[in-house]
């Protein structure tokens, strides 16, 4: 079944034109996490290329957005200059937004989310906080055991968080952006 | 000579030691640093994988807090700092996009600020000075790794070389030091997964550690808190993946020119390493 749409709105997202992708591989060829992926890079370009449906939530479903690191490599080496970190980013996105998630994404999601709870509320990252929310989130109770008590012997972590004063602003851009039912996952 | 300071969230926490070095080494090269007030995180990678809008807005208000304070060239040593820092720069000179955040923040941002990376900053700085200061030579041979969000997008950031980058080497050789060849100069070394999957991170990691060490380096020099605890703390998870486990120790390119220029190994924050630094 055609599913233009979907491609013209990445399109318009991204700037990513996925007919311009000519298949050399490059991408697939210098992405470190290639063989741990469903679909390596120029495959999923490829699968766009199709305009299916079918294939469209394959792409949504599959790991290769989540695990996808943005090192940019596949950028750096693309001789047609396509932009694959900026799509990975709007197609997982996307993928949230149509609840459509590989189990991998799970971890990962729970680490973003357990991140952007911490900045929120002080605007900045409470490294402590942050592992105590992941683990809650994702019931890895016994995770990093060791490591914690040897960052905080080394003075690595702060056991208290550290506020900004002006924490409004902070409130606001949440509320503008991630937490804004109009602009969410754009 | 004054220059403008954004040590992100890393280098208050886990990379402390990061910041002592770099706030020792600028010490001795008389470079002024002036932290921007009250600024707040940058959001790195989880915020441009979950929201555009957010990934652009924090930097943006970081920028706009140090416009305020009539800075105009600001350090950044994290590399995933600066990468977002210049990424947003750049997205912002589209005007939907300027306007939409200035609406969010509330807060005038002109996107004058002229960023650089530490890297930068010792080049512009510090190259003569430091040649100048060496008291004792950091006679090593080393891996430079950059990383990835040093030299990617280069579009972007426009800094050094995108596949075998230099800048690093010289400042080494500049204190006395010897670099290696070798193939992991810029692969990444599994970045934000450090503990959503650390499995992975034990992988790209290991890979990184054992050309290193194949090639004979005693150290690798870095200039991102997020390789160094990937490849330092990690250490265990690596090293229950690799063939050979190694106790090569992981330190900031600050660091090392700090012990030429005679600083103190703990003003430096050389005991905080996971892996016993012994240079």
């Amino acid at each position: 079944m055609e599913h233009k749409g979907k491609i013209t709105d990445l399109q318009s997202h991204t700037g990513v034109e996925v007919m311009r992708c000519y298949q050399c591989g490059k991408c697939t060829a210098g992405c470190v996490l290639a063989t741990d992926m469903n679909f390596p890079p120029s495959y999923v370009m490829r699968l766009l290329q199709t305009g299916t449906k079918e294939n469209y939530i394959k792409i949504l479903g599959s790991n290769s957005i989540w695990l996808c690191l943005n090192c940019e490599n596949c950028l750096g080496r693309c001789p047609m200059e396509i932009d694959i970190p900026k799509m990975m980013d709007y197609l997982r996105t996307q993928a949230i937004k149509e609840n459509i998630l590989h189990p991998d994404s799970k971890p990962i999601i729970s680490f973003h989310r357990s991140f952007l709870d911490s900045i929120k509320y002080t605007g900045r990252l409470y490294e402590l906080g942050l592992i105590a929310e992941f683990k809650a989130r994702t019931f890895r109770v016994t995770q990093d055991l060791t490591i914690a008590p040897a960052m905080f012997l080394k003075g690595k972590l702060h056991l208290l968080p550290e506020k900004i004063k002006d924490r409004m602003t902070m409130k606001r851009i949440f509320a503008k952006t991630i937490e804004n039912v109009k602009t969410e996952n754009k | 000579m004054k220059i403008g300071f954004y040590p992100g969230c890393s280098l208050t926490g886990s990379s402390r030691e990061y910041n002592e070095s770099v706030v020792a080494i600028a010490k001795v090269l008389d470079i002024e640093l002036t932290e921007i007030n009250d600024w707040n995180c940058c959001g790195a990678t989880a915020a441009h994988s979950m929201n555009e809008e957010l990934s652009m807005s924090l930097p943006a208000r970081i920028m706009a807090m140090a416009e305020k304070q009539g800075l105009t060239e600001v350090v950044v040593p994290c590399a995933a700092c600066y990468n977002r820092l210049k990424v947003t720069q750049h997205d912002l000179k589209d005007e939907t996009k300027r306007k939409r955040v200035s609406e969010i923040l509330q807060l005038p941002y002109d996107g004058s600020i002229e960023i650089i990376n530490v890297l930068q900053m010792l080049e512009k700085y510090g190259a003569e000075n430091i040649k100048a200061k060496v008291t004792q030579p950091f006679a090593h041979k080393v891996a430079c790794y950059y990383g990835c969000l040093l030299v990617r997008p280069h579009s972007i950031l426009q800094f050094d070389r995108v596949e075998d980058p230099q800048s690093m080497d010289e400042l080494i050789k500049v204190v006395g030091g010897t670099t290696i060849d070798w193939a992991f100069k810029t692969e990444c070394c599994g970045g934000g997964f450090s503990v959503s999957r650390t499995d992975l991170v034990a992988k790209l990691s290991g890979n990184i550690l054992e050309d290193a060490a194949d090639r004979g380096a005693e150290a690798l020099i870095v200039a991102c808190p997020m390789c160094q605890s990937n490849l330092d703390m990690r250490r265990g998870a690596i090293n229950k993946v690799i063939e050979r486990p190694s106790d090569i120790p992981v330190i900031y390119i600050t660091q090392a020119i700090g012990l030429a220029l005679g600083i103190d190994a703990k003003e430096l924050g050389l005991k905080r390493h996971f892996v016993t630094v012994e240079l």
